[in-house]
């Protein structure tokens, strides 16, 4: 990625409004069907009505909702699991091979079985996120706790601190900026696949919901609009994390940036 | 051969795993959760009873996974070919890449399902749609990270290839191409991993062929062994992906795991 | 044949060097030595055109230099970004050559001829991670004499080198150069290595880099890393050129400098 700075960030505002009034000017001059794919400028005024829109701000609540307690369930169940597989070797060993056959399976295809499981929507759609959350969480976490400085170990190990000791002083803080970094993968993970979840086994609320009924009446504008509305929640919800990584890991290297 | 078995004495966890689900669902009975055996039983009734001549798979496998392979290669092999000449494209000419990477970033941020519905509303439900839809969700991957890799390119790199005065060609093709291929690649093994997923979506949101609408079709009849075959398919493909993948990377790219292991 | 007329370079308000002027002939081997930071690289880069200089002219064969001129090559200091990771090494040496217009087998044998005069052709298959940087160093020598350039660039080419592994390639480049006639810049601070290996040196004074000496080198017979370096010859030299580069206002006329605008600033 670029580095942001002025020249870069004005050239990205030029290169945007650019690509816009291109796409809107195309749009005006019957380049396309402007009935059934609404013009540039429709969709941004669109969007901007959206967050104002009782209805859809029901909705992207519920779906706020849904993707906060997915995120912490995640946490709360990868972080400790995290720890005791990065801290206890021969666990890790064993268990490493059911990791490998469970990640690659798509989360979307537990979408219909677990729309069998569960009456409770939300709930449903939990277990959905939570389920391809996870991964990134844990396999940072141990890498993290994997990289803490074995001498650090030893030396409190030596004063006599029992192992959760350990834990808590030192294995923790020095896994947490690889922690940091799965909960942020995970926070993006977890959007895309509660509106999946949403968009695929329906309900009353979210903005997967949302948008399967504004296909049904055929308006793109407002399915576009709050698609818009989505990405930029993402792009949002990553520059916040990124940004207290930065600020909280200071002392921590870039070391990682391959660990996307 | 000592590590071979200490390989296969590794994968202990599998079997245990195996057994004891079958115990447990066994005794529990619970409908959502056959027993491993009755959902290899359905996986084979349903797709591994074929002749010999089409390598054990029924018709009905080729008829529903040949329709989603196809369509899932197809869009991740477009979706390549044109995020590689576009990330080079973005990477080389100066100060271009900073006027897109705004659209580019957000672009990349857009939770790729939610783009079906919208390219269903747009053109006919359909092969070409789908193909378009898998082909936009997972482009920005291999775009991204084609220009970064090419505008990474160590100087060092280029100055010599200036000075032995390659031409514009040889520069693309044997140094700068090879050197971003690294990232080319790591943007190229996600966007697989996405291609599988988005087919998987559009297949359940609107198709009438392929293994998310075979899914579909199980969970609709209650066939909870059927719907667990799928899920057990769809992770086997997954998973071999991903191995190909990685022995195709281990191929192209010896020279990068060696040359960082050494530095 | 080649000429540096008041070469002068700037990075933005920072004086790298500052109007060097320099003859080198057809053949020769001429080291430039000065203290780090003289802009050694800058004047090497600039007769590369690998920077346009902000000031003077380079002159090749009389004809003004603009951009990467044919007929050049360059050893640079850090072989690890020279040499291409992903080709052995034959490939790396004959990757030059496609310009040339010379088909796949006539490359290959050039590139192996070269790999054989650095000693190194038993590791043409080998990739540049498989090679201690002695042997990658070889490969970057090679693949400049694979080129037949007229002039040969050498960028602090055995700074990343252990001693004996430098001295090893100090005795290769000198082999060398005088079976194939070529004219060698060499770049160095290694006041030692400047004496040893060249014909001629000419010494830059610290940052704006500008000719303070120019010494031409008289050493009997073929030079030895260790006969060589015991003449007396040698070790006055050396400590003539040590002075220059520390900036110590040498006694005039202790030896002739062949241009006449050897000691730069001070005589002008």
């Amino acid at each position: 990625m670029p580095k942001l700075n002025g020249a870069g960030l004005l050239r990205g505002l030029i290169g945007t409004a650019g690509l816009l009034v291109v796409l809107e000017a195309a749009g005006r001059l019957g380049a396309w069907d402007t009935e059934r794919l609404p013009l540039v400028s429709t969709v941004l005024l669109r969007a901007g009505e959206l967050l104002a829109d009782p209805e859809f701000l029901v909705s992207a609540w519920s779906s706020l909702t849904t993707w906060a307690l997915a995120l912490a369930l995640t946490i709360a169940i990868a972080v400790p699991a995290g720890l005791l597989l990065g801290m206890v070797r021969p666990a890790e060993v064993a268990v490493r091979p059911l990791i490998e056959f469970l990640r690659p399976i798509p989360s979307v295809a537990l979408i219909p079985l677990v729309i069998l499981m569960f009456s409770e929507t939300t709930n449903m759609r939990i277990t959905v996120a939570v389920y391809a959350a996870l991964w990134p969480v844990l396999v940072n976490t141990i890498y993290g706790v994997r990289d803490v400085d074995p001498l650090a170990k030893e030396t409190l190990r030596s004063f006599g601190f029992g192992p959760a000791s350990v834990a808590y002083r030192v294995v923790l803080p020095g896994a947490a900026p690889f922690i940091a970094t799965g909960i942020r993968l995970a926070a993006s993970v977890a959007i895309v696949l509660v509106v999946t979840s949403e968009l695929i086994a329906g309900g009353i609320e979210g903005i997967g919901v949302f948008i399967t009924i504004a296909a049904s009446g055929n308006r793109l504008d407002l399915m576009i609009g709050a698609t818009i509305l989505v990405g930029l929640f993402g792009i949002l919800v990553n520059a916040l994390l990124v940004a207290g990584e930065n600020r909280l890991f200071r002392w921590h290297r870039a070391r990682t940036e391959g660990a996307t | 051969m000592r590590r071979a078995t200490f390989g296969v004495l590794r994968l202990w966890i599998v079997p245990v795993t195996l057994i004891v689900w079958e115990l447990v669902t066994r005794a529990t009975v619970s409908p959502f959760f056959p027993p491993p055996t009755r959902i290899v039983e359905q996986f084979h009734a349903m797709w591994l009873s074929g002749p010999a001549s089409q390598l054990l798979l029924t018709d009905r496998a080729l008829e529903t996974f040949g329709p989603s392979l196809g369509r899932l290669l197809l869009a991740w092999v477009i979706a390549g070919v044109l995020g590689v000449a576009l990330g080079v494209a973005l990477g080389r000419i100066r100060g271009v890449a900073d006027y897109a990477d705004p659209v580019l970033q957000f672009l990349r941020a857009l939770p790729p399902p939610l783009l079906v519905p919208i390219f269903f509303a747009l053109f006919e439900i359909g092969t070409a749609t789908q193909l378009a839809v898998i082909v936009f969700g997972v482009i920005w991957p291999v775009l991204v990270n084609t220009t970064d890799g090419v505008r990474a390119v160590d100087k060092g790199f280029l100055e010599t290839a200036r000075v032995f005065q390659f031409s514009r060609y040889d520069i693309l093709r044997r140094v700068i191409l090879p050197a971003a291929m690294p990232k080319i690649f790591a943007g190229l093994r996600l966007s697989l991993s996405l291609a599988l997923i988005l087919m998987v979506v559009s297949e359940l949101v609107g198709s009438n062929s392929g293994i998310g609408y075979s899914l579909l079709y199980a969970q609709q009849s209650y066939d909870y062994a059927g719907v667990w075959a799928h899920i057990v398919l769809l992770g086997v493909l997954g998973l071999l992906f991903n191995a190909l993948f990685l022995v195709a990377e281990g191929r192209v790219l010896s020279w990068h795991a060696h040359a960082r292991r050494t530095v | 044949m080649l000429e540096l007329v008041d070469l002068g370079h700037n990075y933005g308000s920072y004086r790298a060097i500052d109007r060097v002027n320099l003859k080198v002939a057809q053949g020769e081997v001429v080291c430039i030595v000065g203290p780090s930071g003289c802009g050694k690289s800058t004047l090497l880069r600039s007769i590369a055109g690998l920077i346009k200089p902000t000031g003077g002219t380079v002159l090749l064969d009389g004809k003004p230099v603009d951009g990467s001129p044919e007929n050049l090559a360059v050893v640079f200091q850090d072989y690890s970004r020279s040499l291409y990771p992903w080709m052995s090494a034959l490939a790396n040496v004959g990757l030059p050559l496609r310009r040339r217009g010379l088909d796949k087998k006539k490359r290959d044998a050039a590139a192996m001829n070269a790999l054989e005069q650095v000693g190194l052709a038993g590791a043409a298959a080998k990739f540049p991670w498989e090679m201690s940087g002695g042997m990658q160093q070889r490969v970057s020598i090679a693949r400049a004499l694979a080129y037949q350039p007229k002039l040969l660039l050498m960028d602090e080419p055995f700074g990343s080198v252990d001693a004996q592994t430098r001295e090893e390639l100090e005795d290769l480049t000198l082999r060398v150069c005088a079976h194939h006639g070529m004219t060698i810049l060499l770049i160095t601070h290694d006041v030692d290595e400047s004496v040893y290996v060249g014909d001629r040196v000419v010494v830059l004074s610290k940052a704006p880099g500008t000719v303070v000496g120019d010494l031409p080198v008289q050493l009997p017979g073929p030079r030895d890393q260790i006969h060589t370096r015991e003449l007396d010859a040698f070790v006055r030299l050396r400590a003539e050129v040590g002075r220059l580069v520390r900036g110590i206002t040498p006694q005039r006329n202790t030896h002739g400098n062949t241009h006449g605008y050897g000691y730069g600033v001070e005589t002008r």
